[in-house]
């Protein structure tokens, strides 16, 4: 009996297959990248500390209570929207102190690398906040002083090496990092709520 | 005069398309390979809030999640319609966290551990007083590199 010969798969039809998969996976992968913002906890405090006096000059204090109204040092509160619009100006004229006002923040000469002696701000920015403000709330806030202190830090980066912040080795971005430090501290929540 | 013979037919030759499926089929294992599944179903729901300051997290393989949210519809019966806390795939109570963080650093070796990072994937609508909670246990365990999660804000520069 003769050998047939078997008869060749038509494969034209493979890459329709193949392209069907293709969009599948296309469409339901997500290179999904996790954003936010980075911030460190300060370490867990000895029993015996006792909290450093810090003059008034020096505290910039934003707090944020249960019905998320915000409330700058002992100003008149304004509503959220009006107070979040100004925290990111309020924070770099605390922060930065162009003119060296008596009301503002004083400044420490720090001898930095890169930098030489730049006066480094002795502000913190007070962050308090109650057990029933709102993570949102929070969450924005926190959003304006980091926005505050990166711009400070780019316009820092500009003028002493004339690039952008980001486009600087790691070296100069941490001299820089060092003249503006992340100054917010946190304080315990309070509970005006009652509510758990 | 027939030395150069001319062709007659002056259609374009048609495409090989023998290799086409080799292409795609080189992008589909891409695709497959960089598609993460996720390694735990969230039974709470997530609506991060959005910032303009947001980075990147570095370094995913260093990166513990602490998820808050409201329990998911299927198991808001199980588990309530206030807000919780999934550690894993484990809706947990606060006083879990030092043992996850535990864990979690038992995980990684020496120089690994230090770069741990705790990020803390919370809806907009969580109250703070969980997530100081939260944050006051992670300090008391020592973790103190944190991270809030949030999406882009696309609109605001």
């Amino acid at each position: 009996m003769a050998k047939r010969a078997t008869p060749g798969l038509n494969t034209s039809s493979m890459a329709d297959i193949s392209f069907l998969l293709l969009t599948f996976f296309l469409m339901t992968s997500s290179i999904n990248t996790d954003m936010g913002i980075a911030r460190r906890l300060p370490p867990p405090l000895p029993p015996s500390f006792t909290p450093p006096d810090v003059r008034e000059r020096n505290i910039f204090i934003v707090k944020i209570n249960r019905s998320d109204l915000i409330l700058f040092n002992k100003e008149v509160p304004v509503d959220k929207e009006t107070a979040l619009g100004l925290l990111k100006d309020r924070a770099k004229e605390f922060l930065g102190n162009p003119e060296n006002r008596e009301d503002l923040p004083q400044k420490e000469m720090v001898d930095i690398k890169y930098l030489g002696k730049y006066p480094v701000s002795k502000g913190v920015i007070s962050l308090q906040n109650d057990r029933g403000t709102s993570y949102e709330t929070y969450f924005r806030v926190q959003n304006e002083l980091t926005a505050a202190i990166n711009e400070m830090r780019n316009e820092l980066a500009k003028q002493k090496f004339s690039k952008a912040y980001i486009d600087l080795d790691t070296a100069r971005q941490h001299a820089i990092d060092k003249a503006i430090p992340v100054a917010i501290s946190e304080a315990e929540p309070k509970n005006t709520g009652g509510g758990k | 005069m027939a030395r150069f013979k001319q062709k007659n037919d002056k259609g374009t030759p048609g495409l090989n398309m023998g290799s086409m499926s080799d292409i795609i089929f080189m992008l589909l294992f891409f695709f497959m390979v960089i598609t993460t599944m996720r390694e735990s179903t969230l039974f709470v729901k997530i609506n991060a809030p959005k910032g303009s300051e947001v980075t990147k997290l570095e370094k995913k393989s260093l990166v513990a999640y602490i998820n808050i949210g409201v329990p998911t519809e299927q198991y808001a019966a199980k588990y309530g319609t206030e807000p919780r806390i999934q550690l894993n795939d484990q809706i947990s109570e606060v006083d879990q966290i030092r043992h996850f963080v535990e864990e979690e650093k038992a995980q990684r070796n020496g120089v690994e551990r230090d770069l741990l990072t705790f990020a803390i994937k919370a809806d907009s609508k969580v109250k703070m007083g969980t997530i100081s909670d939260i944050k006051q246990e992670l300090r008391a365990s020592n973790a103190l590199k944190i991270f809030y999660n949030a999406s882009k804000d696309a609109k605001k520069k």
